[in-house]
């Protein structure tokens, strides 16, 4: 495969992609049904309350949203830092982020209170929100990768690629401090009163990010009979290493810092003492299965040049990164908020108390909804434009 | 100083309606309804813990009624503007009660986060929701320190022309702006709590230096809840 010859051609549009967009679709519309039933009725019929306000629904939208952030890696490390072995797959990178931008955002519009409003969310703007910040950056990204994706397909225009993966790198950025910054703005709340959020988000998008990636790139290869080099897999694999241990670096230095201060000993402990509901998912889910397993496979001789555990720890990554998101979001609300420091409270509003949340269908389908929402777009778009390379197969060793 | 000079309208306005004395720091007003609101006045709240008793949820119940907070048997997403919140000492077991509810902060972390705008604060320090353009989002439920608000999870009925209340948007405490907006001077949980006998919560202007929730923060002293915050609240407590 050589970079100039580079040839991309639409997935073949047989029985099987079809088939898949049936399924894709038929998820969607279930997940769609369960919102309107779900708008119909009101929250009381989700597991989400006055303690636990958001919930799965934000788990899974904050994850596609941070995931398509880092779904561009690809696309910047190729065209802003010029690493050729990258430059034939920044098309699919720009088409799975605006895939997954586009699923997180369909779940936090569906999740609102008032989803016939998006009108006024769209026309009254409180510029010193934070949230309205991000409605800007979300729609912004789109654009971005709407005009670097056409860049890409202009032969004419490729002395703009640089400057385009410039604008989506910095744009994404930018994003993706903001979601983060959502939560560290939230002085009064234990868990997430922290500047490190943003970084940490950040980082945790490039992992996610390039987690997705390389799963969707190995599926549209395997089913469109296209050969992906091994060559490119672990690369990917290895860069995802990287990023996965680089998130566990954060998730460190952000427990360190905050058991320094012994105001957050509480929810540290919370978190680390291994005996909530959240601990347990934090050691178990976000550190073993999600961080210290794919590692292993990533990098012990014995796996570490075997497709399948490529795949199968790219795939842990993924719901390590959602059993993160659940314990960061969730966990932070979960734990009582502090009043009165130093005393116990209580009253009929669950002061003092560990919040409980129990989650139900409605709220999977509306995260399911996302997901569908994302992975169908991505199909459709493989489907009708030339953003797959016909070969991906490892170049011949140089004689 | 423009300030003085609405101020000192306002004080004419309020003097030549003349003002009814209800009872010790009620008084009534006959203000006129189209008057604007301005940051003349500073509507707030005080509540002394000693007198407030532990077993007494006159002010919750007054809430419900005047604002019909219904209890749906859903503690978990039942609407609640006020709370009695019981503290304790570890240290000696101490304990006190007290009501708590929206703080009418006068930098409002609620009304920061809320993305259209439709969290609100008037210029008289009552903090409310603009009930056309919340889009029920909940961003400001996560960032009030106080977890003062509540989502509407379920349809309602009933309602109450005083207290516009709809599925899908987020509701607090409005200081009972409609008695207020009314020149009725008082809440319905300070009216309540003066009615059991306990007189521990004091409505009142506490811009106004002669007016008796002044008077008495400045006599006894009055504490906020969370000050590190650095929220300067309108509600302030005695004897924490
Ligand atoms: S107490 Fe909460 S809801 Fe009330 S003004 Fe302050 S931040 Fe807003
Ligand atoms: S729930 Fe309503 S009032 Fe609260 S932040 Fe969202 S739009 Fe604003």
């Amino acid at each position: 495969m050589s970079i100039a010859s580079t040839r991309y051609a639409t997935l073949d549009a047989g029985r099987n992609y079809w088939g898949l967009l049936a399924v894709l679709a038929g998820v969607v519309l279930a997940g769609f049904a369960g919102f309107l039933h779900l708008e119909h009725e009101g929250h009381w019929i989700t597991g989400m309350n006055n303690q636990v306000v958001w919930g799965i629904p934000h788990v899974f939208a904050v994850f596609l949203i941070v995931a398509a952030s880092g779904a561009l890696n690809v696309a910047s490390i190729a065209s802003v830092f010029g690493q050729a072995a990258y430059k034939p797959l920044a098309r699919l990178s720009g088409l799975l982020a605006a895939a997954l931008l586009s699923g997180g955002l369909a779940i936090l519009v569906l999740d609102l209170g008032r989803p016939d409003r998006l009108i006024v969310a769209m026309t009254y703007y409180n510029f010193k929100s934070i949230f309205a910040w991000n409605i800007f950056l979300y729609t912004g990204l789109l654009a971005v990768i709407a005009v670097y994706l056409f860049v890409l397909f202009q032969p004419a225009l490729a002395r703009w690629t640089r400057a385009a993966g410039i604008m989506a790198l910095l744009w994404r950025l930018i994003l993706t401090t903001g979601t983060g910054a959502i939560f560290g703005f939230l002085v009064a709340r234990q868990g997430y009163d922290a500047a490190i959020m943003a970084p940490l988000f950040i980082i945790m998008s490039f992992s996610f990010g390039t987690a997705v990636f390389l799963l969707v790139l190995a599926a549209a290869c395997r089913g469109s009979g296209r050969v992906l080099g091994d060559a490119l897999l672990f690369r990917l694999k290895n860069l995802l290493a990287v990023f996965v241990s680089a998130v566990l670096y954060f998730v460190l230095a952000y427990h360190l810092t905050n058991l320094y201060a012994t105001e957050h000993h509480g929810f540290e402990a919370f978190i680390l003492n291994f005996e909530s509901l959240y601990s347990k998912l934090f050691w178990l889910g976000q550190v073993g299965l999600g961080s210290l397993l794919p590692l292993a496979l990533f990098y012990s001789p014995k796996t570490r040049n075997c497709r399948v555990s490529a795949l199968v720890g790219a795939s842990l990554v993924i719901i390590g990164g959602l059993i993160q998101m659940y314990v960061i979001i969730i966990g932070g609300q979960a734990y009582p908020l502090i009043l009165f420091p130093g005393m116990e409270e209580s009253s009929s509003f669950f002061d003092g108390v560990v919040a409980s949340y129990v989650p139900s269908i409605w709220e999977f389908l509306l995260g399911i909804t996302g997901v569908g929402i994302g992975l169908i777009l991505t199909v459709a778009g493989l489907g009708a434009l030339d953003i797959l390379p016909e070969d991906l197969s490892d170049p011949e060793p140089a004689s | 100083m423009s300030l003085d000079l609405t101020r000192r309208e306002f004080l004419q306005g309020a003097g030549a309606a003349g003002a009814l004395t209800l009872a010790p720091g009620v008084f009534l007003y006959a203000k006129d309804p189209e008057a604007p609101v301005t940051d003349a006045v500073r509507w707030g709240l005080l509540v002394d813990t000693q007198v407030c008793q532990e077993d007494c949820n006159a002010c919750v119940d007054a809430c419900n009624e005047e604002h019909n907070l219904q209890d749906l048997g859903r503690p978990e997403t039942d609407a609640q503007w006020i709370r009695k919140l019981n503290v304790r000492d570890p240290l000696g077991g101490r304990t006190i009660s007290l009501p708590m509810m929206c703080q009418h902060c006068e930098n409002p972390p609620c009304v920061d986060v809320c993305p259209t705008g439709a969290s609100f604060r008037r210029e008289d320090g009552i903090v409310l929701v603009d009930k056309h353009t919340c889009i029920g989002c909940r961003y400001c439920m996560m960032a009030c320190p106080y977890k003062a608000r509540s989502f509407i999870h379920e349809n309602l009925t009933e309602q109450l022309p005083d207290a516009p209340r709809g599925k899908g948007c987020v509701e607090s405490c409005t200081m009972c702006v409609h008695k207020v907006d009314a020149g009725e001077n008082t809440t319905a949980c300070a009216e309540a709590c003066h009615k059991d006998g306990h007189q521990a919560i004091l409505f009142g202007d506490l811009n106004d230096p002669d007016s008796e929730i002044s008077k008495r923060i400045r006599e006894f002293g009055a504490t906020q809840i969370r000050a590190d915050l650095g929220l300067n609240t309108g509600v302030r407590y005695q004897n924490l």
